[in-house]
């Protein structure tokens, strides 16, 4: 993508609906990726609270809720952080593209 | 108890090292700017071990430890949201501030609402929560310096680390430079790490020294005092609990002493306490949660980045490299209660808070000197950890109040010589505060107070920066009484709890704030005011969010002319330009 110039004078970018389209996308991808994060931050407790004895039983000597939340929450979390970083970028190289091929179009 | 000089020498050198290097860094970068612009030549790792190092302060090397051990299973969510903390930081916050170009709060307050005054308002409370934040950075300092020497007063090491630190600040060394910042995160990794894998390969592994304490879900009858477990093939042991020590079914369960205590103390039965305990954790949650992603000194940093898809694989580094840490402070915890129960009855620095530093001492009958080593370690450890944040600290908060309150606000027509001379008599002022503050709260723990800096930064700069960056109808004053009232409000709170803790301790601190220890018998006839006062995030982040709304809406008028510009800059991919387009267009002759 490095090879697109720049379309610094495009009426586009300054649009309403490029702004508005714009956040629209960005807030939907962190969204939805704090939402898988907080099913389970919220959902942990909730399963403490109405579960208690299933979230004791023992997994190779951890409660399963000390399991999940001193050990295995750190890699989840890891997860989402990497789907979010990768969707985002992917989602800048595309605005990019769209802006310049709109900026060419309106030359054109 | 001797000093041990094993010890003594592993402090000392990581305090001439940290010294050593401040200095020499801040020979090759003499300004801010310096920092800023040697630091976008660093290379992802570098910097996201940088950032790492400021983050993992005193309360996360030793805190957390020491709160596992003293309230079990509900302390981890200290380290647990400390670290994915990050995530919303990530996901609404950092990327939008990049682009922004803000350095910190004010410069983002001042830039996204056009206004001085917002600015000013900013700085003053950057100080308020950075003061908030020294004190456990200092019970830190005081508990380790006590430990190394037996017998010397709590408030003695806390003046001795305060005064070390402050002088190295005021003479220029210790600017927060990445190179220091880099080293400090191995040290401390190092420091946390190896103590565990050795101290377990003696006492088993965590799951096992975990199965020690008999879960309420557990078939087995509750075990006798000094207790044999069998698991495996291997027996494990454990020390007598002390009466202080919180019961096993409620320390390895949810819902244990650190929710609890509140209703407990109104006289409340197990059944009722639960949804209580219940709120009180989610309040916890908001506040670390929200409040990681507000806290200033962290955002610095993602500006040390050359763009921003370099900025984005550095937080992911970064929360690599915390989540990592994270995991070895809760084994220390389980650790100590097992083998170190004795802490269960001490007090202040000679309380829990100090598991991560003692345990080591304890393989020393089988493995002589190596346990004195490993302890050596964790002390240097714990060294970095709170002179790495203290400093770091106390150069934001001098350089608000030498740049900003003093440069920009009293005496605007100062030369640069004089502020030069004022950042060191600011540096002085702040780092002598913090030691006063500092050497009150020695009975409240480490992690906790780190949890009520984290609720008041939740309920002002999160708000602020959340609804600034994803609502343009925001307005200056919006933005203002909802942060002042969310911040305000919850600073009080968190503020009124700790002194009728205080209040109860036995100790000197007793004395001092015994006038409100009336204030407790309120608490227990009112548990939930209590819960709500003490974790204050629950109420102050909505509150904070919808007065910014309402407000806003009031005063629609004054949204700044070129909101939809700011908002492009804010979001637009960095490669489209809009931020040159922005400065020039504000920066050249008026249209």
């Amino acid at each position: 993508m490095s090879d697109t110039p720049p379309p610094t004078d495009s009426q586009h970018i300054h649009s309403e609906e490029f702004l508005h389209d714009l956040m629209r996308r960005q807030l939907r991808l962190s969204i939805s990726c704090a939402a898988a994060f907080l099913v389970v931050l919220i959902g942990l407790p909730l399963a403490n609270y109405f579960a208690p004895e299933f979230m004791a039983q023992r997994v190779g000597g951890f409660t399963l809720t000390w399991l999940v939340l001193g050990v295995l929450f750190f890699p989840f979390v890891w997860i989402i952080a990497r789907i979010f970083i990768s969707r985002s970028i992917a989602l800048e190289e595309s605005e990019v593209k769209t802006a310049a091929d709109r900026n060419l179009e309106s030359k054109i | 108890m001797q000093i041990d000089y094993w010890i003594l020498t592993f402090s000392a050198i990581t305090v001439i090292v940290t010294v050593w290097m401040g200095f020499r860094s801040a020979k090759t970068s003499k300004s801010a700017s310096d920092f800023f612009v040697a630091g976008r030549s660093v290379s992802v790792g570098w910097n996201a071990s940088a950032i790492s190092g400021e983050y993992l302060s005193a309360a996360s090397f030793m805190g957390v430890a020491g709160m596992v051990m003293s309230s079990g299973y509900d302390a981890l969510w200290y380290p647990v949201c400390y670290a994915c903390g990050y995530l919303f930081l990530l996901l609404f916050i950092a990327g939008p501030l990049r682009r922004f170009g803000a350095y910190t709060i004010p410069d983002f307050a001042e830039g996204r609402f056009d206004s001085p005054v917002f600015r000013k308002i900013a700085v003053c409370f950057v100080l308020f929560i950075g003061f908030f934040y020294t004190m456990p950075q200092m019970k830190g300092a005081g508990t380790t310096l006590a430990y190394i020497f037996p017998g010397l007063p709590y408030w003695v090491g806390v003046a001795v680390v305060g005064a070390v630190i402050t002088l190295n600040v005021a003479l220029g060394g210790m600017k927060g430079i990445t190179l220091v910042q880099a080293v400090q995160y191995w040290i401390k990794m190092f420091a946390i790490s190896v103590p565990v894998f050795v101290l377990l390969s003696v006492y088993g592994g965590y799951g096992k020294n975990l199965s020690l304490n008999k879960s309420a879900a557990d078939a087995t009858p509750p075990p006798a005092l000094v207790q044999t477990v069998e698991y495996g093939e291997n027996p494990a042991q454990r020390l007598v609990m002390p009466e202080k020590a919180p019961k096993d079914e409620a320390w390895i369960a949810p819902f244990g002493p650190l929710t609890t205590k509140a209703a407990k103390a109104a006289g409340l039965n197990a059944e009722q306490t639960k949804p209580y305990s219940l709120l009180y954790t989610f309040s916890l949650i908001v506040a670390l949660v929200c409040g990681t992603a507000g806290l200033p000194h962290i955002l610095v940093r993602f500006y040390t980045n050359p763009d921003g898809v370099a900025a984005k694989k550095t937080t992911m580094w970064v929360m690599i490299l915390i989540g990592v840490f994270y995991v070895f402070p809760p084994v220390f915890g389980v650790l100590g209660r097992n083998f170190l129960p004795e802490l269960y009855s001490g007090i202040g620095s000679k309380g829990p808070d100090k598991v991560v530093l003692e345990l080591p001492t304890l393989i020393r009958q089988k493995y002589g000197i190596l346990g004195s080593i490993l302890s050596g370690i964790t002390c240097a450890g714990a060294f970095a950890a709170f002179m790495s944040t203290f400093s770091g600290l106390l150069v934001s908060m001098t350089g608000a109040l030498a740049h900003d309150v003093y440069g920009r606000m009293l005496r605007p027509k100062s030369t640069p010589e004089q502020r030069m001379r004022m950042f060191k008599y600011c540096a002085v002022l702040v780092g002598g505060v913090a030691v006063l503050l500092g050497s009150l709260v020695e009975p409240l723990e480490i992690n906790f107070m780190v949890g009520q800096a984290f609720a008041i930064a939740a309920s002002s700069y999160f708000p602020l920066l959340f609804m600034s960056v994803w609502w343009r109808g925001m307005t200056m004053t919006g933005a203002a009484v909802g942060m002042l009232s969310g911040g305000v409000l919850a600073l009080a709170a968190a503020a009124l709890t700790n002194v009728s803790t205080l209040a109860v301790d036995p100790g000197p601190m007793g004395k001092l704030f015994s006038r409100f220890a009336g204030m407790n018998d309120f608490w227990k006839a009112h548990p939930l005011l209590r819960i709500l006062a003490e974790q204050p995030a629950i109420w102050a982040v909505p509150l904070a969010i919808i007065l910014m709304i309402v407000v806003s809406k009031a005063t629609r008028k004054t949204i700044p002319a070129d909101i939809r510009m700011k908002m492009l800059v804010l979001h637009a991919p960095e490669k489209l330009g809009l931020k040159q387009e922005y400065i020039q267009e504000h920066s050249g002759p008026a249209h």
